[in-house]
Parts: structure tokens; C-alpha cells; sequence
């Protein structure tokens, strides 16, 4: 991102190697922290998903109710996981970005001998870290309450899945994040993200949606998320698993392009 | 006057290099013309403030040599390089008006943090210790002061150790108390040896710590010199005394700038008291209740605004 036009550190000067991983890590690190005692954000992103499950995959859930030949329990995980994977990796990202681009704290950054890149990675680190979180206390409550049983390796599968599928949303929160206010960033998210998940067949199952939401589903990143991941468990919609990595790799590099757009067009202003 | 303030300025201050200088350097935002060819620089080891109202262009002048900002014309340059520059960029240290700080870290987190983009970080415990928040450094940023949070902001710009610290309005917003601690903290840099430019607006705060003054207007430089240099040339001395002396009489005195009645006092305002006092004693033998005293820094940095301000109407 070392463009001629940016104002973040940059220069022929060389860090060691170490001390710039070092600096990576701690920036990682404690953007760890400070969203995990953000309980807006930790408690919400992680807690939102697991309420779902429990209460629509465990507690209203009629015995031996499948669907398509899988069980509730199961199916529910893959589509809560990209519920939850998004959910984490867009307020990982945007929220914190927003107000930090807005409110000056950026600036203070931007002033230090910061590697530019530590910023975007740790916040991106963050967003991957709550999805993998999210993952696997979905995965343990199903296994544990809702007698979920898959073999070992379609499990890691499956959290490889939505972990690798929360970057694409990662990008698409610093996308966010340089396009709206500090105050807007969580309002716009839940704008953009509750619909999109439901339209995405995250919320009820894409076969109970109406046949024109089921063929609008193909346009949207999530459905083919949690399509991939329902393929673990056999309960996709049996589409080339090709044109959902396609879909979210397409996506994945038009969101990092509006995020760079947004980036640009922040340092221009700094120049004035 | 600003002719001989720039005089001045030469024999005065600190020997040291100039490291960090704008050149002719001129900044518009839009139609906004925030600086105007501004030249000026500051040299290694002494403190300047950059005194002037809201609007004046003091932050841009910061934003300039932090290399957050790029002059429209002109140059910048801080140890003779590129403020963008990473290599330059860890010998610079910088405070800067912020609405939100992440409030969730603790103080010692932030300072690890900032500290480990420099070569040559302070230990925490330096860093705590200059800043005065050994107390406080487990506490997490959203649950401090106003007075305590600036002492963060400055303790991230001095982690670093850097050999030139920009503190852009470090007091704005804080009690009396709250602004002397930070002053003793911001000595504390000088005496390690540390180069500091500060901008403000408190006239008050230039005096106690610069040790020269650089007063800003409408994104033009219209005076310089130390605190005492510039209440000297601009407002001179203010001389009370009770004598029979005709009011007429004392305003013919040479030297003197204006004489207003107070009760049964004269108050004269002149450029130096000296002479003035001569004439005054060898015409009154009876004169009393002498007091003579230099205007304020206040009326002198209104006096410079106003003339300035003036002359720019003038010449619309």
C-alpha cells in the first residue's frame, strides 16, 4: 500500500525481519484485546450465532426433525457458522476502522513509524480469530446438546471452510469502514448483514424460501459460504463447488478494490 | 516591527542546527489557504511554541512536518529528509488532537505497543515515569481524565525516544493544575536534551516553557522571538503614577504611545520606560505611587493580531 500518495511510514528503510513480525504480533495482539473487552462487540458476535442455535436447533427443534435428510442439528451448524463468521469478521473490521479513520486515532498511527500493512492485518487477524471462535463452540454445543456426530476430518473441514470464508468478509468491513461515519459504521453493517444473511438462506433454510428469493440467493457472497459448508455435511443444494470459490474469491478481491479505493481517497483528503 | 523582531531572532535562542524547517511552504484546503508561504525552523535542543488563535494554521504547520499533510507549494523537511519517510519517522515523536482513543487498553498496552514501532524504545518504566502515570498504568484509557488522557497521548510520543517531539495543543481542554504537571513533563523533555515544537493558543503556556515564540495568524508567520522580545516590541511598558503633570504635557514626551486619565493617576503606555521615567522625575518632584509594569503577553499577542488583521483589511 506504499503508494507515492499515502502518508502512512514508508521508505527504503529497512526494520529487521523480527521486529516487524514483533510489531505485527503486538498490533494483532492487542486489537485481540481491545475488542474482547469490547463487549459489544465480543459478546454480541459470538453470543448472536450460539443463541440462534440453541434456540431454533435445540430448544423449538422437533425430535428427529431433518431437513432434506439431515438433521436439524446439524445442517443448522454450517448456516450459523456463516452467520456468525460474517457477523465477527464484518464488525472486527468496519466498526472499529470507521471510528478510528474518523475520530483521529488512525492519525496518530499514521504519524508513528508503523508498518501500514500491521494495521489492516490485525484488524483482519481479528475478524478470522472471532469466526474461528464462533466455529468451534457451534460445533461443540452441537456435539455435545444436539447429538450432532461427524467424523474428525469433515469437521476440520468444515472450520477450515468458514474460517478461509471470513476473509472475503474482511475485506468487505474495511470496505465499510472507509466509506462511513464513525457513528454510522454499526447501524450501515446491520443493514447490510441482517438482510443479507437471511436472503442467503443463513436464517431458514434456502429450500423454504420463495423460488425468486432461492435464484436471487445466487448473487449473494453468504449463500455461497454456507453452501460449501453444507457440502461438508452432505446437505447442499449439490451445485459445482467451483462456482461458490469462484463467487467468494471474486467477491473476496472486489471488496479488497473498494477498500483500496477507500484507503486512496482518505490519504488524497489528507493532502487536500 | 516584525522587520526587527526577525532581527532579533538571529542573535537570540538556542546555537543549535536547524532540524526540522518549512520552506516557503503554503497549504490550501480548497479554497482555504491555511498556510501562507511560511518559512521557519526549529533547531536541535530548543522549545518553540507556535502561538496563535484557532484557525491559525498551527495544526497544519504540525500536520506538514509529521508528513500527514503535503504542502500545496513549498517544501518540509525534518532531519533533512522526507517526514514520510519510516527511517525519519522513528526519530519523531508526536501528540496530536484526538476525539476517541481505543478505550478498552490499558495504558501500559498502549505505550508497549507504540514503543515497539521504534529502534530504540524507552523502557515502560521510563515512559511511565516521564508521563507521571506509574499510577495508573493498569488502568484502561476509557476509565481516565482529560488530564490523564493527554498524559497517555504524550507518553506515546515520547516512547520512542525521538530526538524531536510535534506537540500540536497538548493542554487544550485541561485544568490549571492538570496543564502545569504537563509543562513540568514537557521541561523534563528539554533537559534530556529533546527538541520540542508545541502549538497554542494559551499565551500563558508560550511563556512559561518557550524559549521562543512564533506567533501564527491566518497561515502567515507575523512575529518571532523570545516570550520577553515579544511583549517588548509590541506592547511595551505600562507606567502608573499620581502626579500635577498636564495630560497634554506627558503625551508630547517622547516615546510615549498613549496617556489615559486613571481616577487621580496618569496610566502611560510607552515603548520603553526608561526615558520616559527620566523626564517624568526631573519635571513632578512631586510625583508618586510609581508602578511600572510590562503589558501582558495577552494584550501583546492581541496587539499583534489586531495590527495584523488591519493591515490585511487595508489592503483588500
Amino acid at each position: 500500500m506504499a503508494t507515492a500518495s499515502t502518508t502512512f511510514a514508508q521508505g527504503t528503510w529497512e526494520r529487521p525481519l523480527g521486529k516487524t513480525l514483533a510489531i505485527y504480533f503486538k498490533e494483532a495482539k492487542y486489537e485481540f484485546l481491545t475488542r474482547l473487552r469490547l463487549r459489544a462487540y465480543s459478546l454480541s458476535t459470538v453470543l448472536f450465532p450460539l443463541m440462534f442455535y440453541v434456540l431454533f436447533g435445540l430448544v423449538l427443534n422437533q425430535k428427529d426433525a431433518a431437513v432434506g435428510g439431515t438433521s436439524i442439528t446439524t445442517y443448522l451448524i454450517p448456516t450459523y457458522g456463516a452467520f456468525g463468521v460474517m457477523g465477527a469478521s464484518l464488525f472486527g473490521t468496519a466498526s472499529g476502522l470507521a471510528a478510528e479513520r474518523g475520530l483521529g486515532w488512525l492519525q496518530v498511527k499514521r504519524a508513528s513509524p508503523m508498518p501500514p500493512f500491521a494495521y489492516f492485518t490485525a484488524k483482519v487477524a481479528i475478524g478470522v480469530i472471532f469466526s474461528t471462535i464462533v466455529v468451534l463452540l457451534l460445533l461443540l454445543l452441537g456435539v455435545t446438546f444436539g447429538g450432532v456426530h461427524m467424523p474428525l476430518l469433515d469437521a476440520a473441514k468444515l472450520v477450515g471452510i468458514l474460517v478461509a470464508g471470513s476473509l472475503p468478509f474482511c475485506a468487505m468491513g474495511l470496505a465499510i469502514g472507509y466509506f462511513v461515519g464513525p457513528n454510522s459504521a454499526v447501524a450501515t453493517i446491520n443493514l447490510i448483514y441482517l438482510p443479507l444473511s437471511f436472503c442467503s438462506g443463513l436464517w431458514v433454510p434456502i429450500m423454504f424460501l420463495p423460488h425468486l428469493m432461492q435464484k436471487i440467493a445466487h448473487l449473494l457472497p453468504p449463500y455461497h459460504l454456507a453452501q460449501l459448508a453444507l457440502g461438508v455435511v452432505g446437505a447442499g443444494q449439490h451445485e459445482s463447488s467451483l462456482v461458490h470459490w469462484e463467487a467468494l474469491i471474486g467477491f473476496f478481491l472486489v471488496c479488497l478494490g473498494v477498500a483500496r479505493l477507500g484507503f486512496q481517497r482518505d490519504e488524497g483528503k489528507m493532502y487536500g | 516591527m516584525i522587520a526587527t523582531l526577525q532581527e532579533t531572532k538571529k542573535k537570540g535562542g538556542h546555537g543549535g542546527a536547524v532540524i526540522a524547517s518549512l520552506h516557503r511552504a503554503s497549504k490550501n484546503f480548497g479554497e482555504v489557504q491555511a498556510l501562507r508561504q511560511v518559512n521557519f525552523g526549529v533547531r536541535a535542543g530548543e522549545l518553540v511554541a507556535l502561538l496563535g488563535p484557532n484557525g491559525a494554521g498551527k495544526t497544519t504547520a504540525v500536520k506538514l512536518f509529521l508528513g500527514l499533510a503535503k504542502p500545496t507549494a513549498g517544501t518540509v523537511s525534518v532531519f533533512g529528509g522526507d517526514p514520510i519517510d519510516a527511517e525519519v519517522r522513528t526519530r519523531i515523536g508526536a501528540m496530536l488532537q484526538v476525539a476517541k482513543v481505543p478505550e478498552t487498553l490499558r495504558v501500559r498496552e498502549h505505550i508497549d505497543l507504540f514503543s515497539s514501532y521504534y529502534p530504540k524504545p524507552l523502557l515502560l518504566a521510563e515512559t511511565l515515569a516521564l508521563a507521571g502515570l506509574q499510577e495508573i498504568k493498569n488502568r484502561e484509557f476509557g476509565e481516565l481524565s482529560g488530564g490523564q488522557r493527554q498524559r497517555v497521548l504524550f507518553a506515546l510520543a515520547l516512547c520512542g525516544d525521538p530526538d524531536i517531539l510535534f506537540l500540536d495543543e497538548p493542554t487544550v481542554g485541561l485544568d490549571v493544575e492538570s496543564r502545569r504537571q504537563l509543562w513540568e513533563e514537557i521541561r523534563k523533555l528539554i533537559s534530556r536534551g529533546k527538541t520540542v515544537l508545541l502549538t497554542t493558543h494559551y499565551l500563558e503556556e508560550a511563556d512559561a516553557l518557550a524559549d521562543r515564540v512564533v506567533v501564527i495568524n491566518r497561515g502567515e508567520i507575523i512575529a518571532e522571538g523570545t516570550p520577553a522580545e515579544i511583549k517588548d516590541s509590541t506592547a511595551g511598558r505600562r507606567i502608573r503614577c499620581v502626579s500635577s503633570l498636564d495630560i497634554e504635557t506627558v503625551r508630547s514626551l517622547p516615546g510615549v504611545i498613549d496617556v489615559r486619565r486613571d481616577r487621580n493617576g496618569l496610566e502611560i503606555h510607552a515603548a520603553e520606560a526608561e526615558p520616559i521615567l527620566r523626564e517624568l522625575l526631573m519635571r513632578d518632584p512631586t510625583l508618586t505611587g510609581l508602578d511600572v509594569s510590562s503589558a501582558g503577553l495577552e494584550e501583546a499577542f492581541l496587539a499583534l493580531t489586531q495590527d495584523h488583521n488591519n493591515i490585511g483589511e487595508m489592503t483588500r
